[in-house]
C-alpha cells in the first residue's frame, strides 16, 4: 500500500483471478496483511499488541454473540441467566469466563500498545491520526467495558452503574437531569439494563469500524519501527506475511496461552467476588472498585478533596476525563522530531517514571481511601499531568538526543554485510552453505 | 544439520536439507515445508477445538434436559377420558380407550393403513387400554383436537389436526389427511398400575 515496491497481488489460480476482477477483496487482504504490506525488518516484540488486540476484540465479539444467546437483560432475569450459562448451558461457563477475562487481556494487551506508542513516539507526525483513532478505541473500549460489567446485574454491576453514572451529575445545572436522562429513572433499572444491554451489543462493531480507519491510517505511512527512522528503501522492510504473520502467530499462541491459564486455573482472579451477590438497590458494597483496567483513573477521581473554585466533586470528574483527552493533544506537547525515546536518554527516564506513576496510580485506585492513599492519590496525579503539560514539552526543547542511525537497515546489521538478507532468500552466513544446492 | 533432521524423520521418504534454498524448484520436501504444514496444521486444531464450544452450548442446556422424564398419575382417568400433560415441554395424550374404541381400533386391518401399525404394538402388554402419544401432529407439528372434553375427534373417533385436516384413529394411527406417520408413541414404563413414567 505505502511503498513503491510493495509486491502486487498475483492470483495464481484462475478463479482467484476471476474473482479479483469483479471483487478485489483477495487484493484488499494481500495490500494490507499480507506479502503486499512491507513492514520495516527491524520490529521488535512490542509491535505485535496491535494484532493482539485484534485477536483479542475477535474473541469479545465471538464470545459475547453466543453469551447473548442464553443472556436475559430483564432485572429479575439477568442474576439467574448468567447462573443458568455458568451451570447449565453446555460449556457456559468456558463462554463466560472467556469473555470477562477475554475483557482484562484486551485491556493489558491494549496498555502494553499504548505505552509501546508513548515510549516509540507513534504519536508523532506522519501517524497523528492513528494515534487518535487509537484513542478513540480506547474510549469506546472503555464505555463498552463498562457496560458490560453492569450486565450480570450483581453487586459491583449495580453500583458501578450507580457511580459511573454519578459523574455526569457532577456537570453544573444540567448534570443530575443528564443522570436520569441516561438511565431512564431515578437509580439503575430496568430501563438502564435494557439500554446498556443494547449498546453493549452496539460498540463493538463501531470498535471494529474505527480498527478499520485505524488500520488505514498506518497503512499511508506505514508501520513506525524502533529506531523511528524513515524507511528509506526496500532492504529496510519485509513482506508483512510470511514474516510478521509467523512472528505475530506464534507469539500469539503464547499470549492465548496465558491468558488459558487465567481461564481455565484462576478465571475470577481479575474479579470481584461481590459480583456473585445479585444487585440490592438498598446495600452498597463495603468497599467498591471498579475493575482493575480503571483504577488509575478511579484513584484520580478521588484525589479531588477540596472545592476550590470549582466543587471537588467535579474538579475529579474533569481530572478524570482530562488524563485520556490530554492524550489527544500529545503531538503538540512533546515537540522533538526523534520519535524513539532509544535516542532521548532524558525522556527514556521519565518515561519509566509515568509508567511508575500510572503503576501507583493503579494500587492507590484500589485501596479504601485513607489519608494516606489519598496523598499518595494526589501525588501521583499531579505527576501524571506534570508529565505531560510541563515535562514532555521542557524535555522536547532542551534535550539533546543521541545521533540516529542512518537507515534501518543500518541499525539492524551493525556493520555485519552477511547479515543483510531476509532469510532464505539469498545466501546464508556460512560460508559452506552459501552456494545454491541445486542437487537437493 | 541434514542428518540430525532425517534422523528425526525416521525414514527416507521424506527428505529434508536444511542447505536448500527457497524456491530451488526440485520438489523435494524441505525442512521449512516440514515446519510450515507441522505449524499450519497445530493451529487449525487448535483453532477447531476452540470452535467446539461455540457450538456445543447450541444444544439443550441441563435443564432442558432435565425435564427428559416426566410421571404421571393416571388414576384419575376415567375410560373414555383423555388427558393432556407435558414432557420436554411437548404436550403428550394419556387417553383411556373405551371397550368399544379398542374394538374399532382393533377391526381395522393394519396392513390397509399409511404406517401399518396394531393397537397392540402401540400400548403396552396387558394396558391395551392406555394410548399414551405425543400430541403433535406428524405432519408439521401443530396439536390434534380431541384429548379435550367436546373436541372434534374427527371422521375416525381419535384426533383430529385443525391445521391441514389430517385425521387419526382410536389408536392414533393416520388415517387421513397430509401427515406421513401416525402420532409418536413415546418411551414410557408403567412405575406402578396408576403411574406413567415418560422417558
Amino acid at each position: 500500500m505505502s511503498f513503491a515496491w510493495a509486491k502486487q497481488y498475483e492470483p495464481k489460480h484462475p478463479l482467484a483471478r476471476w474473482f479479483d476482477e469483479r471483487l478485489p477483496l483477495p487484493r484488499l487482504v494481500h495490500g494490507a496483511i499480507g506479502g503486499g504490506y512491507p513492514v520495516p525488518r527491524n520490529l521488535n516484540y512490542f509491535w505485535n499488541f496491535g494484532v493482539l488486540a485484534g485477536i483479542f476484540l475477535t474473541i469479545q465479539i465471538v464470545t459475547g454473540i453466543v453469551l447473548a444467546m442464553w443472556y436475559y437483560s430483564s432485572v429479575d432475569g439477568a442474576f439467574n441467566s448468567v447462573e443458568h450459562i455458568m451451570r447449565d448451558v453446555n460449556a457456559g461457563w468456558l463462554l463466560r469466563y472467556a469473555h470477562a477475562n477475554g475483557a482484562s487481556f484486551f485491556f493489558i494487551v491494549t496498555y502494553i500498545h499504548i505505552f509501546r506508542s508513548l515510549f516509540y513516539g507513534s504519536y508523532k507526525a506522519p501517524r497523528e491520526l492513528v494515534w487518535m483513532l487509537g484513542l478513540v478505541i480506547y474510549l469506546l473500549m472503555m464505555a463498552t467495558a463498562f457496560m458490560g460489567y453492569v450486565l450480570p446485574w450483581g453487586q459491583m454491576s449495580y453500583w458501578g452503574a450507580q457511580v459511573i453514572t454519578g459523574f455526569f451529575s457532577a456537570i453544573p445545572v444540567v448534570g443530575e437531569p443528564l443522570r436520569i436522562f441516561l438511565l431512564g429513572g431515578y437509580v439503575p433499572d430496568q430501563a438502564s439494563l435494557t439500554r446498556f444491554f443494547s449498546l453493549h451489543y452496539l460498540l463493538p462493531f463501531v470498535i471494529a469500524g474505527v480498527v478499520i480507519l485505524h488500520i488505514w491510517a498506518l497503512h499511508i505511512p506505514g508501520s513506525s519501527n524502533p529506531t523511528g527512522v524513515d524507511v528509506r528503501d526496500e532492504k529496510d522492510t519485509l513482506p508483512f506475511h510470511p514474516f510478521y504473520t509467523a512472528k505475530d502467530g506464534w507469539f500469539a499462541g503464547l499470549v492465548i496461552l496465558i491468558y488459558c491459564l487465567f481461564l481455565f486455573f484462576m478465571p475470577n482472579a481479575l474479579g470481584h467476588p461481590d459480583n456473585y451477590i445479585p444487585a440490592n438497590p438498598l446495600a452498597t458494597p463495603v468497599h467498591i472498585v471498579p475493575e482493575w483496567y480503571f483504577l488509575p483513573f478511579y484513584a484520580i477521581l478521588k484525589a479531588f478533596t477540596v472545592d476550590f473554585i470549582l466543587p471537588a466533586k467535579l474538579w475529579g470528574v474533569l481530572a478524570m476525563f482530562g488524563s485520556i483527552l490530554l492524550l489527544f493533544f500529545l503531538t503538540w506537547l512533546d515537540r522533538s522530531p526523534v520519535r524513539s525515546g532509544h535516542y532521548r536518554p532524558i525522556f527514556k527516564r521519565f518515561f519509566w517514571l509515568l509508567v511508575a506513576d500510572v503503576l501507583l496510580l493503579g494500587w492507590a485506585g484500589g485501596r479504601v481511601a485513607s489519608p494516606v492513599v489519598v496523598a499518595v492519590s494526589q501525588l501521583a496525579t499531579a505527576y501524571y499531568f506534570a508529565h505531560f503539560l510541563i515535562i514532555l514539552p521542557l524535555i522536547s526543547r532542551f534535550e539533546k538526543p543521541l545521533p540516529l542511525p542512518n537507515s534501518i537497515t543500518e541499525s539492524v546489521l551493525h556493520g555485519e554485510k552477511a547479515e543483510s538478507a531476509p532469510l532464505g532468500s539469498k545466501g546464508r552466513r556460512d560460508g559452506s552453505q552459501a552456494a545454491p544446492a541445486t542437487a537437493g | 544439520m541434514a542428518t540430525e533432521a532425517q534422523s528425526a524423520e525416521g525414514s527416507g521418504n521424506i527428505h529434508v536439507d536444511a542447505r536448500t534454498p527457497a524456491g530451488s524448484g526440485t520438489g523435494e520436501v524441505r525442512r521449512r515445508d516440514f515446519l510450515n504444514v507441522a505449524a499450519v496444521s497445530f493451529a487449525g486444531v487448535g483453532a477447531a477445538a476452540a470452535v467446539a464450544p461455540l457450538l456445543v452450548q447450541m444444544a439443550p442446556p441441563a435443564d432442558v434436559l432435565a425435564l427428559a422424564q416426566t410421571e404421571i398419575d393416571i388414576s384419575k382417568i376415567q375410560p373414555g377420558q383423555a388427558v393432556k400433560t407435558v414432557w420436554r415441554k411437548q404436550p403428550v395424550f394419556i387417553r383411556n380407550l373405551l371397550p368399544a374404541e379398542i374394538q374399532a381400533a382393533n377391526a381395522t386391518p393394519a396392513g390397509e393403513l399409511r404406517d401399518p401399525q396394531s393397537l397392540a404394538e402401540r400400548t403396552k402388554p396387558g394396558k391395551a387400554n392406555w394410548l399414551i402419544t405425543l400430541g403433535v401432529c406428524t405432519h408439521l407439528g401443530c396439536v390434534p383436537l380431541g384429548a379435550g372434553e367436546g373436541e372434534n375427534k374427527g371422521p375416525f373417533g381419535g384426533y383430529f389436526c385443525p391445521c391441514h385436516g389430517s385425521a387419526y384413529d382410536t389408536a392414533g394411527r393416520i388415517r387421513s389427511g397430509p401427515a406421513p406417520t401416525n402420532l409418536v408413541v413415546p418411551e414410557y414404563e408403567f412405575a406402578s398400575d396408576t403411574v406413567v413414567r415418560i422417558g
